[in-house]
């Protein structure tokens, strides 16, 4: 009787979860089914769900947009790029907070965090003119400096949390070891950092993928990543539903991947390591 | 020993990080404050004169910052109810064990990968459409009139999208913490027999208040400067229907090129996230051991 019950509260219970996720995830869904219609059947009514006519023609003429390929490379190399960056300033200063603390690093730590608490429309302003007077509006040097800068105290935090959890009496082992420095770091301590390293690279590249204040406030056409690209779309151009969703499809693809690689370290890299 | 060393070393590391996180923040923030006591057109360069507190009262009784303002706390405070209602509810959904657990966990957090001018679009396009949009289809079917979403109720549709981005966010944050309510407390309860409403209150409620207020502090930061949503779905109108204090200040700035006033609402719009942030470090501050 009892097992009656609890396999009927299981059924229930997968139901409703498959039906709460499929309601949740339906504007993705909805996006990429109808990036493979014609743009007459994207915008039909009542709308076609499966049984249309799928076709690859709006990828197509998207990929042939010679500017498409010029954006998705300022995607590429804005994000890969300012996280590089703030990866060489912050690894050093992670690691030296993590292992020699002293009586200011929680201060630093925290005051770090506090600019990342600074609305970046405080700011626009003067970084709109100096940009403008640097000559750095529209491109991507101007925007990989800035998002490094952005993204440079979430590096840290995730870092530092990180490597704080790297046992120190590893360390003395290898050190009573007698093994040098050079080999400490190659063979001991590199491979244990790794994952965490990596893991703040995959989310911090998400971020910065998708930051979309700065990158549609500075950039105009040459230096515009994606964010700005499908931005271009919002003109009232109603029958080219189908090629924004195709563009958006693969704006979005290569993301959602990283994302759901990346699920634990969100949770921990946008807390600040308040919730594990 | 070493430790001397070390220290001195320490410091050189940490330095760069220090230095360029000092410049970043306080260079802009200074000239900010500096413009925002200017007259400063940027269309009549060379004219700036200072004013004093001007721009700031020119500001701050303008009906559209109080507009703004409003919009932002309406945006902000909607947004917090619905996701950290729902992901309560969702977290203790994807808690329990079901078939094709960590497929539904994966759907339930794809919005929060999406980037937000493609979030927009789709829903107001694809989804929000008053003739051709899903929406529209449902309400027919159920035989009701179709809504012009962007038309009536821009705010609502603003908040609408944004909730859905950030749910995603709050539910994962909250089964993360749920997850860690540990099996004795589970047993124990259960061996009480505490009914499932008091069960609820007592022990998961009291357990989430703090990845809780984490959520909400969190999301607060971020969501008192939504932008991109606006900018691409509604460009803050109708009127000022959706103008918050983020696109207003934007507007000021980029499309009036008043330097002066917008600058006066950045340090406006800094002062509020701050008092946020307060709360935030303290709270981060305080489960940080070094």
């Amino acid at each position: 009787m009892a097992r009656r019950v609890s396999i009927a509260r299981a059924a229930t219970i997968t139901v409703v979860a498959w039906m709460v996720g499929f309601v949740i995830f339906f504007p993705i869904l909805w996006m990429v089914l109808t990036s493979f219609k014609t743009e007459l059947e994207a915008f039909s009514m009542p709308p076609k769900f499966l049984r249309f006519h799928w076709t690859l023609e709006n990828y197509a003429i998207v990929q042939q947009r010679s500017d498409y390929i010029a954006h998705v490379w300022n995607s590429i190399a804005i994000s890969f790029g300012s996280v590089s960056l703030s990866m060489l300033i912050a690894i050093p200063a992670a690691w030296a907070m993590a292992f020699a603390p002293t009586e200011r690093t929680r201060g630093t730590l925290l005051w770090m965090l506090s600019t990342k608490m600074m609305p970046s429309v405080g700011v626009l302003v003067p970084i709109y003119l100096i940009y403008r007077d640097l000559g750095l509006l529209d491109t991507r040097l101007g925007l990989i400096a800035l998002l490094c800068l952005a993204d440079l105290p979430i590096v840290i935090w995730m870092l530092y949390t990180y490597f704080k959890e790297i046992p120190m009496g590893i360390l003395e082992a290898s050190r009573m070891d007698g093994i040098g420095p050079v080999r400490e770091v190659v063979f001991v301590l590199a491979p244990i950092a790794l994952p965490g390293i990596a893991s703040t690279i995959l989310l911090n590249v998400i971020l910065a993928w998708n930051e979309a204040f700065w990158t549609l406030n500075l950039t105009t056409s040459k230096a515009a990543p994606l964010t700005a690209f499908i931005a271009s779309y919002s003109s009232p151009e109603g029958l080219f539903w189908a090629k924004l969703s195709a563009a958006s499809t693969l704006a979005i693809a290569p993301i959602l991947v990283l994302g759901w690689l990346s699920q634990r370290q969100l949770v921990r890299g946008l807390t600040f390591g308040a919730v594990k | 020993m070493a430790t001397q060393q070390t220290r001195a070393l320490g410091r050189i590391l940490v330095a760069p990080s220090v230095a360029l996180l000092f410049l970043w923040m306080i260079v802009p923030l200074v000239m900010t404050i500096y413009f925002s006591t200017l007259r400063y057109q940027l269309l009549n360069p060379g004219t700036e004169q200072f004013i004093g507190a001007q721009n700031y009262i020119y500001f701050l009784t303008d009906p559209a910052f109080i507009k703004s303002l409003s919009n932002t706390l309406l945006l902000v405070g909607s947004v917090l109810a619905i996701t950290v209602v729902i992901g309560v509810l969702l977290a203790l959904l994807l808690d329990q064990v079901f078939v094709g657990r960590s497929l539904v966990r994966l759907m339930v957090i794809a919005p929060f990968f999406v980037m937000p001018t493609v979030s927009a679009l789709v829903w107001k396009n694809l989804l929000m459409h008053p003739v051709s949009g899903v929406f529209a289809w449902v309400a027919t079917s159920l035989g009701f009139t179709p809504i012009d979403w962007f038309a009536l109720l821009p705010m609502l549709s603003i908040i609408l999208i944004v909730a859905w981005q950030w749910l995603p966010f709050a539910t994962l944050i909250l089964l993360t913490a749920l997850q860690s309510l540990d099996n004795d407390t589970k047993e124990a309860a259960e061996m009480d027999g505490t009914r499932p409403l008091p069960y609820f209150f007592y022990i998961v409620l009291a357990h989430l208040a703090r990845p809780i207020t984490v959520v909400v502090l969190i999301q607060t930061i971020f969501l008192l400067t939504v932008f991109a949503e606006i900018f691409v779905t509604t460009g803050g109108g109708p009127g000022l229907a959706t103008t918050n204090l983020a696109f207003l200040i934007y507007a000021q700035a980029l499309l009036q090129y008043d330097v002066g006033g917008a600058s006066a609402g950045g340090i406006v719009a800094v002062v509020l996230a701050n008092i946020v942030a307060f709360f935030l470090v303290r709270l981060i501050g305080k489960h940080l051991d070094t």
